[in-house]
């Protein structure tokens, strides 16, 4: 089991050097001065000969890219000289909204998915089976900014319960802040429970084929009870992986979120610096993000070896 | 199934025949007539003098373009771009997935690259190439189908390594096939429904991923219609008139829906063996 970690372990690392030469090589893909483009529009001539200095950018590609890691390493993701901020100073002001809303959308969507998919696959074949499929395959479609817009018309516009757009910190009242999430968390929701739900039912069925769903059945177990208990534990791998594969799903939906409600967090970060072409603090994000899915996937599979005994690498 | 076969043929022939079904300019710009509701009514006067009525069945925008216009021109953006992004990154995707199924020394270090790619949120990714190319409609269908190729190389990777070991491909290795001739005739043919499906599913992501990077202004040029585009051009009035941004959000949604309805019909049909409740 060590062995298999440690071979886990080395294979993000090298998943994350690869990560770190696609962001450090997106910025040379770009026509022109690599120095003037890394500073962006908003830099003076004297902030791209000070990048040009510091980057070593008469330098060869393979120095300048051991110079670049040797600072993100530090936790120096540069300077964005739109924002006037380093990166990481920027990034850490805006983590909090981003944070809120993906913790709102996991919990929201698990709550909702795991019982729909688990009855659509008790049911299976049913009236009910049949809508939570519908449904699932609307919601993949449907993109969340046509969600977003769609809900804020009904619900802030046309019935005024919550506010239209915007975001407020926790520390500033408890009911404001739940009211500002409540949407946004609803919009990016849908795709998520769409895909845990279909996957909550399918590994349902497998696991209520098995035969102790029969021995449970035989020695007088109630349906819920051989549901839960016996059924729904043993679906719940494929569940935990998809939970980690939606990540990247949920950075997606994150970054569009937050544009339709102006939530200033890092999905909106993502995109202004993008029209900005402020591409440190672009490169700083989608390291972050790439970072985090990485670890989280490693975290999850390591934490098979707890849910599911019957794994042994 | 058949039901969204019809809408998307539906969507398509709009697409085609934009010009001839409707009486308005995708581009003219109208101060008169900015943002009418949804089927206003207006009377244009001809060069002739004589007065018709025409209808602008989903209202016009802030600049008094029609919404309904735009979105038929927008259905062959949107389309292009998924047929485009799904075409070539299956290519690439099968080329670089033999690559690594069949030349095992290359299998490694190739996979490890895509897994990098695969690390890398698709949204982000595409977002970052886009304006990195800055380019219109070829540099969108190039982030997205730089995004996408990973998803076909695992794929045809998966399916080169099972067919490998299939009784008929050692036969013809025993024969003495060689390589190229063995991959073309043999390992190919094995792949191709899995890959069709792939593919439709890819083209369904394209056409999302186009109006999300129009939406948020980095991808095609704002003056081009597309169903992003005029979503993001409506975005500021939302409150006031909605209809700019519910209408084509609409079409995104249907077409997106009736190819991935497509998509799973085309996997259960073309592979009888996956026909599990999924």
């Amino acid at each position: 089991m060590l062995i298999y970690a440690a071979r886990r372990v080395a294979a993000t690392i090298i998943v994350l050097a690869i990560v770190a030469v696609v962001v450090f090589a997106l910025v040379r893909m770009a026509p022109g001065d690599p120095a003037a483009i890394i500073a962006g529009p908003a830099a003076t001539t004297r902030d791209v000969a000070a990048i040009r200095a510091e980057l070593g950018l008469d330098r060869p590609l393979v120095v300048q890219f051991a110079t670049w890691l040797a600072h993100v390493a530090r936790g120096d993701l540069g300077q964005s000289f739109f924002f006037h901020q380093p990166v990481t100073a920027l990034i850490a002001a805006r983590v909090g909204p981003t944070l809120a809303l993906a913790l709102a959308t996991m919990v929201l969507s698990v709550l909702v998915a795991v019982p729909l998919g688990a009855i659509a696959a008790w049911k299976h074949g049913g009236v009910v089976d049949r809508i939570v499929m519908g449904v699932a395959v609307a919601g993949f479609s449907v993109p969340v900014f046509v969600t977003g817009y769609a809900l804020v018309w009904w619900l802030a516009v046309d019935l005024a319960w919550l506010p239209v757009q915007g975001y407020q910190p926790l520390a500033e009242g408890v009911a404001g802040f739940v009211s500002h999430l409540v949407l946004p968390t609803l919009a990016l929701s849908v795709v998520h429970v769409a895909l845990i739900a279909r996957i909550t039912r399918a590994s349902t069925l497998d696991a209520l084929s098995e035969d102790f769903i029969r021995t449970a059945r035989a020695k007088g177990l109630r349906g819920p009870a051989i549901l839960v208990r016996h059924a729904l534990r043993n679906a719940a791998v494929p569940v935990v992986t998809v939970i980690g594969l939606g990540f990247a799903l949920l950075v997606g939906g994150v970054v569009v979120t937050e544009s339709v409600f102006a939530i200033p967090g890092l999905g909106r970060l993502t995109v202004d610096a993008v029209l900005a072409r402020d591409y440190p603090t672009v490169q700083g994000v989608i390291l972050l993000f790439a970072l985090v899915y990485v670890l989280l996937n490693l975290a999850i599979d390591v934490a098979y070896l707890w849910l599911d005994p019957r794994i042994r690498y | 199934m058949v039901f969204a076969a019809l809408v998307l043929a539906a969507i398509v022939a709009m697409g085609i025949a934009a010009p001839w079904l409707t009486p308005f300019d995708p581009a003219a710009i109208a101060p008169a007539s900015r943002n009418l509701v949804t089927g206003a009514r207006e009377a244009v006067r001809a060069d002739d003098g004589s007065v018709r009525e025409v209808r602008h069945w989903m209202g016009t925008d802030t600049l008094g373009r029609d919404i309904a216009t735009r979105v038929l021109f927008g259905a062959r953006v949107s389309l292009s771009v998924g047929i485009a992004v799904a075409a070539l990154a299956t290519a690439f995707g099968v080329a670089i997935g033999l690559i690594a199924g069949y030349l095992r020394r290359l299998d490694g270090p190739v996979m490890r690259i895509m897994d990098g790619l695969m690390a890398i949120p698709g949204i982000l990714l595409a977002l970052a190439l886009a304006s990195v190319w800055s380019g219109g409609v070829a540099a969108v269908i190039a982030a997205v189908v730089v995004t996408e190729i990973p998803r076909v190389v695992r794929l045809v990777r998966a399916l080169v390594l099972a067919l490998r070991e299939e009784p008929y491909v050692e036969a013809a290795i025993a024969a003495g096939t060689s390589t190229p001739a063995l991959i073309v005739r043999h390992i190919l043919p094995g792949t191709w429904s899995p890959l069709i499906v792939q593919a439709t599913y890819i083209g369904a992501t394209a056409i999302l991923v186009e109006a999300i990077l129009s939406f948020l202004g980095v991808g095609v040029p704002p003056e081009t219609p597309t169903w992003g585009n005029i979503m993001a051009q409506g975005r500021s009035l939302f409150r006031v008139y909605p209809h700019a941004v519910l209408w084509p959000g609409l079409f995104v949604a249907l077409t997106v829906l009736a190819i991935n309805i497509l998509g799973d019909g085309l996997r259960d049909a073309l592979d009888p063996r996956v026909r599990r409740e999924l």
